[in-house]
């Protein structure tokens, strides 16, 4: 038997920090936990914030991930405002903004990331010009969607299209431009991209693919008023948001000297190469199980995921990271649910109309083996694909592309015989 | 689900906070109690086809099963994987 492990300090209290904690105690760690983050409020859900948060429907006590009494009833300390300055490894401390130095057994970085602000001029005095990533970003926001506002949304990946879906349903008229050929380029499939753009163009958004922006109007009190196209088009707006992706914050990491690529490197139990300190969730560029090389994903069971896994390594039942990765995205009246990554495929079979209506299965497939699926208000399809992917098992191609034979199955067909 | 994540309850997960995504806070609800919770909405009932163990008659999203006084002391049974 190891030595029981005394104080875990966490740094990041997003939702990988705050699961890390509670994951910690649910493993039977009994030293103490400090749970440091540099936003005042306690951990809360980000994925609400751009979809019923600014709808209005939700209130920041209804976003905490767990009430306020659970991290005393559980000895977790959580230091929310409380920014970190440095890692101190030698002395195994991380020395606060203040000055005050911490003493850790284990630490773990769990330090998301920050919206990518696109560095123009025209934006240097412009209050119009809003990201999204914090409860306070939101609550900036809801202020600008209102009803008969025009938005400007540059960048269609997930966060800009639900917030085009969040502004329209608050009465705004909106534009939303992308330098891509399509919309949400970087996480899916121009079939599943084709799908969403003619969603959004049926419910009053302009959709600009393609688009290469010139430059930017600019009132004399420093808000943006309009985006200027090539060729001369400009979209006015009163409020403009970019949605242009995050950038991982690796900053302490990287003064600590731990190594950092696209986030900070991890194996595939959460170690960075001080074995004492763990890197997880939006920041963590760790091992792909299945196609090796590193990746970093952005997702909330990814960060649920990893802060399990680093919890058992350092209560000492180490466990691996294998877990097939899945997002969602609600946009409108459309649940998108997205199961494993869709890159390298050789082939994919569409299930549904992508031309009609609001139901859509994408497979996508490497030899005859699903490795991905994107899933539009079907969970059925999307809990089947989940399975099929785990299974890693050649399919049935004309099964697969028959809509009247039901996913489900399938499972049945690949898993036979596995144990 | 709250109650269960408050409560450090392992076999619920809630990965997505309520929102009816992830189907990952499945229980199945007491014989005795299911009939004082509000019917299962569409929604519902299309995640409830994404649960890891196959859904049964009992089988709620437990995001969806608010404390009340009606049903304060309620019974619910883990299923074995999320």
């Amino acid at each position: 038997m190891s030595e029981p492990v005394g104080r875990v300090v966490i740094v990041g209290a997003g939702q990988a920090g705050a699961d890390a904690a509670a994951a910690l105690r649910m493993a039977g760690h009994e030293g103490e936990i400090v749970l440091i983050g540099d936003e005042p409020s306690l951990p809360y859900a980000r994925p609400p914030l751009s979809k019923a948060f600014l709808a209005g429907d939700a209130d920041e006590e209804s976003l905490l991930i767990r009430s306020p009494s659970v991290y005393e009833a559980n000895r977790i300390t959580v230091r929310a405002g409380t920014a970190v300055s440095r890692i101190d490894r030698a002395a195994r401390e991380v020395v606060l903004a203040s000055g005050e130095r911490l003493g850790y057994d284990r630490l773990v970085l769990a330090t998301g990331g920050a919206p990518r602000r696109l560095d123009i001029p025209e934006f240097a005095r412009a209050a119009n010009v809003l990201t999204l990533r914090t409860l306070a970003d939101a609550a900036v926001l809801r202020e600008h969607l209102r009803p008969g506002a025009r938005a400007v949304i540059l960048g269609a990946g997930y966060v800009g299209l639900e917030i085009a879906a969040a502004a329209r349903a608050r009465g705004l008229e909106v534009t939303v431009v992308e330098v891509a050929p399509r919309v949400l380029a970087r996480v899916t499939s121009p079939v599943v991209s084709a799908f969403f753009e003619r969603i959004h163009r049926e419910e009053g958004v302009e959709i600009i693919t393609g688009a290469t922006v010139e430059g930017y109007e600019v009132a004399e009190h420093g808000d943006v008023t309009g985006v200027r196209l090539a060729g001369g088009r400009v979209l006015p707006g009163d409020v403009v948001l970019l949605g242009v992706g995050m950038v991982p914050r690796t900053e302490l990491a990287a003064q600590a000297g731990l190594q950092v690529d696209n986030g900070i490197v991890v194996d595939d139990r959460m170690r960075t190469t001080d074995p004492d300190v763990f890197a997880i969730g939006d920041v963590s560029s760790h091992p792909d199980p299945r196609d090796g090389g590193l990746r970093r994903l952005e997702s909330v069971p990814n960060a649920s995921e990893q802060a399990r896994i680093v919890a058992s390594v350092i209560t000492g039942s180490p466990r691996p990271y294998d877990a097939i990765p899945w997002f969602w995205s609600d946009q409108y009246d459309l649940k998108l649910q997205t199961a494993g990554l869709a890159t390298a495929y050789d082939d994919f079979v569409v299930r549904g109309d992508p031309d009609d209506g609001r139901l859509l299965t994408v497979l996508y497939l490497r030899g005859h083996v699903v490795i991905a699926a994107d899933t539009v208000n079907r969970p059925a399809d999307f809990a089947a694909a989940r399975k099929l992917i785990a299974a890693g098992k050649p399919v049935d191609l004309d099964v697969l592309r028959d809509p009247e034979v039901p996913l489900r199955s399938l499972v049945a067909t690949v898993t036979r015989g596995n144990r | 689900m709250q109650t269960a994540i408050d409560g450090l309850v392992p076999g619920i997960v809630g990965e997505c906070g309520g929102e009816m995504s992830c189907a990952t806070c499945h229980v199945f609800v007491d014989e005795d109690w299911a009939g004082r919770f509000a019917p299962v909405s569409e929604d519902e009932a299309a995640m409830l086809e994404a649960t890891a163990v196959e859904p049964t008659e009992f089988s709620r999203l437990s995001c969806q099963l608010p404390c009340t006084l009606e049903t304060d002391g309620v019974v619910v049974h883990i299923p074995d994987e999320q």
